[in-house]
C-alpha cells in the first residue's frame, strides 16, 4: 500500500567504517536511492517540528530575559496555582499515552480502538485547554493580564503559544477522525504518524514550560 | 464599531501626488495585463499550466519572475533615494522626511525578502531535483503554497504604496520606534503581516528542500557525489529551518506589542528593546548566508563548467560550506557592537566573524585553482562569476574591517556599512543569480540568452556597482550617516553626485537585461538548444532535454559506480542508449490549494492591518476550509503512461542524435 520505490541492488562491498546498515541498501541514505513515501513524510514532519521547537525557544529566551521584569506587579509566586498546573500536566501526559495507544491500534488496523484512543486523546487535550483558559481568565480578571508587565507579556505569549498549538492539534485531530470514519485508514495513515509526533513534541515543550515557567517562576 | 475597521478613504494618498500617480500607473498596468490575458484567451492556459502547477520547474520560474519584478520595484526606490540626496544639499529636496523614510524602509524590505529571496529560492527549486535525478520535490503542493505565500507578502507591501503607508522604521523595525507609541499608523503593520505570511512560505520551502535533498536522491547519488550547488542549497535550507522561526517569533512579539498591548520591547512595563535587536539578528545574520550560499553554489558550477575542469578541492568546498552554515549562527552580535556588551563579548564575536572570512577564503582559492590551467570560455555566466570574485573579495575585506569592534564603533550606522553590505549582496547574491539565470535559462526554456546584450549588461552592472558604492565607502569614511533625508556638508556633495551617476548606469544595465530577454525570445530559433547540454556541462541536469519533460527523466538515472562526480552526466547518457524498458510514471496532480491559500492569506493580512476583525476571521475559516478540502481529495497523483514517456524520450533522443550528427566534425567530445 505504500508506494515504495525500491532501491536497485548494489554490489555489496563491505565497508567496515560505514555506520548503520553495512549493505548500504537502506533507501534514503547514501547511494541507495530515494526513500519510501512514509519515510519522506515523517522525515519532513520532523524537520517542521524542529523548526517549531526553534520558534518556541525564542519565546523561552524572551521569558528567561523578562521573568523578573515585573514592573512592580505580581510575580509568579503570587499568581501560579501549583495544583491546577499539576492537573494540567497530568491531562497532557495521559493524552500522550493514549495517543501512543492509538498508534498501536493503527498498526493493527483496528478502527474502533484507533477512534476510541484518539477520542480520549482529544478529550484530555480539551480538559487541558479549559484549565488553561480558566487560569488565563482568572489572571486577567485580577488585573494580571499581559499588558500589566513584561513578565506577564512573555508568560501569556509562551504559554498561550503552546495552548494555540494544542488547539490547532485538536482541530486537526477532529478532522482526521472524521476522515478516518468516512474513508478508512488509507488516506490518513501518514497523517496519523505525523499527529503522533506533533502531540508528543507538544508534551515535551510542556515539560519545559512546567520547569522554566512554573517551577522556576514559583521560586522567584 | 466600523465595518471596515480603520480603513477609510483617507487611506489613499490624496495629498502626495507622487505615490498617487505611481500607484495609478501600476494599477493601470496590472489591469491592462489582466485584461490582455483574459481577452486573448490565455487564462485557462495560465491557470492550468502555471498558477495551479506543482511542477518544481514552473514554480522555480515563477519565483524568479516575482524576484525580478520586485527587484525593479526596489530599484525604483533606490533611484528615488539617490536622486533625493543628490538635490537635498542645503535644501529639502523633493521627498519629505516621512516619505523618504518609507522609501528606504521599503527598498530594504523588498530587495531582501521579495527580490533576493525569491530569486535564490527559484534557482534552488528549478535546479535541485534535476541535479539529483528526481521527478519532483518531496512535497510539491507545499512547494506551490510556499510560493504563493511569498507572493502574498510581496503583494501586501505593494498595496501599502496606495492604501495607507509603509513602515518608516527601516528594513528591520527596531523598537521603540516601531512600537505603537511612536509609529501609530499602519506602516509597521503592513511590514509585520507581509513578513509573517511570507516567512511561513519560506520556512515551508526550506523544510521541503532539506527533505528533498536528504531523502530523495537518485540511486548512486551519495553525498560526496552531489553537485556543489546542491550542497550549498542544503546548507541554505538548513539555515532557513533554523533561522526563520526566530524571525517569525520576534515579529509575533512585536505584533503582540502593537495589537494587544504586550510589553516585550516597549519603553514602559519592563520591556527590553535590546532583546529585539538580539533576536532579529539571530535570524538576520544567518539570513545573509541563506542568500549567498546558493550563489556560491552557482559560481562553483559555472566556474567548473566554463573552465572545462572539475571543481578544485570539492571536499574542502563541502567542508567550507557547512562551516559557514554553523559559524553564521555565532556572529549575530557584530551587528550591534555599540550595544555595550563589553570588551570580552565584543572580542569573541569579532573573532568569530573574522573566522567566517577564513572559511570563505577557502572557497575563493578553490575557484581560482579551478580556473588555473583550465580552458576558460568567457561567456556571460563566467563573466558574472569573475566579476563576483573580484567584487566579493573587496566586500569581504571591508567586512573584516567592520568585524574589528573599535573600527566598528567609528563606522557603525554610516554609509560605509551600507556600501559593505551592498558590496556583498550585489557582488555576491545578485551576480550569482544573474550567472545562474544565464547558465540555466537554456535548460528552462530550450534556448540560450543572446550573448551580446548579456555581456553589455554585465559590464554596465559592474561599472555601475563601483560607481555607486565606492563613493558610498568614501562618504562613510567622511562620516556621513545612513538614511539622511538632507545634509549640508560641503565635502560630501561630490561623492553623492558620483553615486547618482552610478545609479544611472545601473538603469542602463537593467535596460540591457530587458532588451536581452526580448531579443533572445525573438531569435529563439537561432539560439535553440537541441542537445540538452549547451555548455558542455557534466552534472545530471544536462543529461535530460531542454526544456525537460514534466517528469524530468524518462527513467530514473542510476549514477552508482566508481566514476567521479565529473563524469556523472556522460555515464547516464551512455547507459541510456539501449533503453527500451519505459514504465508509467506517477506524477503529483496540479492543485489550486497554494493559490487559494495565498488568496485568503492576502485577505487575512490586509484585514489585520486595518483591524477589520470579521474579515480576518473569515479568512482564517476559509483557510481551514481549504485545508479540509485538500485533505479530502481522493486522487493525488496521475499516471503518465509508458508509451507517452517513450514517445517524449524518443523525440529528445532523435533531436540530440540529429544535432550531434550535423556537428560530428565539430568534435562534440564525449
Amino acid at each position: 500500500m505504500t508506494t515504495t520505490i525500491e532501491a536497485p541492488a548494489l554490489e555489496r562491498h563491505a565497508a567496515p567504517y560505514r555506520l548503520g546498515r553495512a549493505d548500504g541498501l537502506a533507501t534514503g541514505h547514501g547511494e541507495a536511492g530515494p526513500a519510501s513515501k512514509r519515510v519522506v513524510v515523517a522525515f519532513g514532519f520532523w524537520i517542521f517540528l524542529l523548526s517549531d521547537i526553534v520558534m518556541f525557544s525564542a519565546f523561552f529566551a524572551a521569558h528567561a530575559v523578562l521573568q523578573t521584569a515585573t514592573d512592580g506587579g505580581p510575580t509568579g509566586r503570587d499568581l501560579f496555582n501549583p495544583t491546577r498546573v499539576a492537573i494540567e500536566t497530568a491531562c497532557l501526559l495521559a493524552s500522550s499515552f493514549t495517543c501512543g495507544l492509538s498508534a498501536l491500534a493503527t498498526d493493527a488496523r483496528n478502527h474502533v480502538w484507533t477512534q476510541a484512543a484518539l477520542l480520549v486523546t482529544g478529550l484530555l487535550g480539551l480538559a487541558f485547554l479549559s484549565l488553561e483558559a480558566q487560569e488565563f481568565a482568572a489572571m486577567i480578571a485580577s488585573g494580571a493580564g499581559p499588558e500589566r508587565s513584561a513578565f506577564l507579556s512573555s508568560f501569556f505569549a509562551l504559554v498561550g503559544l503552546h495552548g494555540a498549538h494544542v488547539s490547532v492539534g485538536l482541530l486537526w485531530l477532529g478532522t482526521m477522525m472524521a476522515q478516518l470514519f468516512v474513508k478508512g485508514f488509507e488516506p490518513v495513515i501518514y497523517r496519523l504518524i505525523c499527529f503522533n509526533l506533533y502531540w508528543h513534541v507538544l508534551d515535551i515543550i510542556w515539560v519545559a514550560i512546567f520547569t522554566v515557567v512554573y517551577l522556576i517562576g514559583e521560586g522567584r | 464599531m466600523n465595518l471596515f475597521g480603520n480603513l477609510s478613504w483617507d487611506a489613499l494618498p490624496w495629498n502626495s501626488p507622487l505615490p498617487l500617480i505611481a500607484g495609478a500607473v501600476v494599477i493601470a498596468l496590472c489591469v491592462a495585463v489582466a485584461a490582455w490575458v483574459v481577452l486573448a484567451g490565455h487564462l485557462p492556459y495560465l491557470w492550468r499550466e502555471w498558477i495551479t502547477s506543482v511542477d518544481h520547474k514552473r514554480i522555480g520560474v515563477m519565483y524568479i519572475a516575482l524576484g525580478l519584478v520586485m527587484m525593479l520595484r526596489g530599484f525604483a526606490d533606490a533611484i528615488l533615494m539617490r536622486s533625493q540626496q543628490a538635490v537635498a544639499f542645503r535644501a529639502e529636496g523633493y521627498l519629505p522626511p516621512e516619505h523618504f523614510d518609507q522609501i528606504f524602509s521599503s527598498h530594504g524590505t523588498i530587495m531582501i525578502f521579495f527580490g533576493a529571496m525569491p530569486l535564490t529560492l527559484g534557482l534552488m527549486n528549478f535546479v535541485i531535483p534535476l541535479q539529483l535525478g528526481m521527478r519532483d520535490v518531496a512535497f510539491p503542493t507545499w512547494n506551490s503554497t510556499g510560493f504563493w505565500l511569498t507572493a502574498t507578502g510581496a503583494l501586501l507591501v505593494n498595496i501599502s504604496l496606495v492604501v495607507g503607508v509603509f513602515s518608516r522604521a527601516g528594513w528591520l523595525p527596531y523598537p521603540p520606534l516601531s512600537e505603537l507609541q511612536f509609529s501609530p499608523d499602519v506602516g509597521v503593520d503592513y511590514y509585520l503581516w507581509a513578513l509573517l505570511i511570507s516567512g511561513v512560505g519560506t520556512l515551508v520551502t526550506g523544510i521541503n528542500f532539506v527533505t528533498t535533498i536528504l531523502k530523495m536522491r537518485a540511486p548512486g547519488m551519495g553525498y560526496l557525489r552531489m553537485p556543489m550547488f546542491c550542497w550549498t542549497a542544503l546548507a541554505s535550507s538548513l539555515l532557513i529551518v533554523a533561522a526563520f522561526p526566530i524571525l517569525t517569533a520576534t515579529l509575533l512579539m512585536l505584533t503582540l506589542d502593537r495589537y494587544l498591548g504586550f510589553h516585550f520591547f516597549t519603553t514602559a512595563g519592563g520591556g527590553n528593546m535590546m532583546m529585539f535587536i538580539n533576536l532579529i539578528w539571530a535570524w538576520g545574520h544567518p539570513e545573509v548566508y541563506i542568500l549567498v550560499l546558493p550563489a556560491f553554489g552557482v559560481f562553483s558550477e559555472v566556474i567548473s563548467t566554463f573552465s572545462g575542469k572539475p571543481l578544485f578541492g570539492y571536499r574542502s568546498m563541502v567542508a567550507a560550506t557547512l562551516g559557514i552554515c554553523i559559524i553564521s549562527f555565532l556572529v549575530w552580535l557584530h551587528h550591534f557592537f555599540t550595544m555595550g556588551a563589553g570588551g570580552t563579548v565584543n572580542a569573541a564575536f569579532g573573532i568569530a566573524t573574522s573566522v567566517i572570512a577564513v572559511v570563505t577564503g577557502v572557497k575563493v582559492f578553490n575557484w581560482l585553482f579551478t580556473m588555473y590551467g583550465g580552458r576558460i570560455r568567457f561567456e556571460t555566466p563566467m563573466l558574472w562569476s569573475l566579476g563576483f570574485i573580484v567584487t566579493f573579495v573587496i566586500g569581504g575585506m571591508t567586512g573584516v574591517l567592520l568585524a574589528v569592534p573599535p573600527a566598528d564603533f567609528l563606522l557603525h550606522n554610516s554609509l560605509f556599512l551600507v556600501a559593505h553590505f551592498h558590496n556583498t549582496i550585489i557582488g555576491g547574491v545578485v551576480f550569482g543569480v544573474f550567472a545562474g539565470i544565464a547558465y540555466w535559462f537554456p535548460k528552462a526554456f530550450g534556448f540560450r540568452l543572446q550573448e551580446g546584450w548579456g555581456v553589455a549588461a554585465f559590464w554596465l552592472t559592474l561599472a555601475a556597482f563601483y560607481a555607486v558604492f565606492v563613493p558610498l565607502y568614501m562618504l562613510g569614511l567622511l562620516g556621513m550617516p545612513r538614511r539622511m533625508q538632507h545634509y549640508d556638508m560641503e565635502m560630501w556633495r561630490p561623492w553623492v553626485l558620483a553615486a547618482m551617476i552610478g545609479v544611472v548606469l545601473f538603469g542602463a544595465a537593467m535596460i540591457c537585461q530587458v532588451i536581452q530577454l526580448v531579443v533572445s525570445i525573438r531569435r529563439r530559433d537561432l539560439l535553440r538548444d537541441e542537445t540538452g547540454d549547451p555548455w558542455n556541462g557534466r552534472s545530471l541536469e544536462w543529461a535530460t532535454s531542454s526544456p525537460p519533460p514534466q517528469f524530468n527523466f524518462a527513467v530514473t538515472p542510476n549514477v552508482a559506480g566508481e566514476e567521479p562526480y565529473w563524469e556523472i552526466e556522460r555515464r547516464v547518457i551512455a547507459s541510456r542508449q539501449n533503453e527500451s524498458g519505459y514504465e508509467a510514471i506517477p506524477m503529483p496532480r496540479n492543485t489550486a490549494t497554494g493559490f487559494v491559500t495565498g488568496f485568503f492569506a492576502t485577505i487575512t493580512g490586509f484585514a489585520m492591518v486595518w483591524h477589520i476583525w470579521w474579515l480576518a476571521i473569515l479568512g482564517l475559516v476559509a483557510a481551514y476550509a481549504v485545508f479540509v478540502w485538500y485533505a479530502w481529495r481522493d486522487v493525488s497523483e496521475e499516471e503518465i503512461p509508458a508509451e507517452e514517456v517513450a514517445r517524449i524520450d524518443q523525440i529528445h533522443r532523435k533531436r540530440r542524435a540529429d544535432r550531434l550528427a550535423r556537428h560530428s566534425d565539430a568534435g562534440e567530445s564525449a
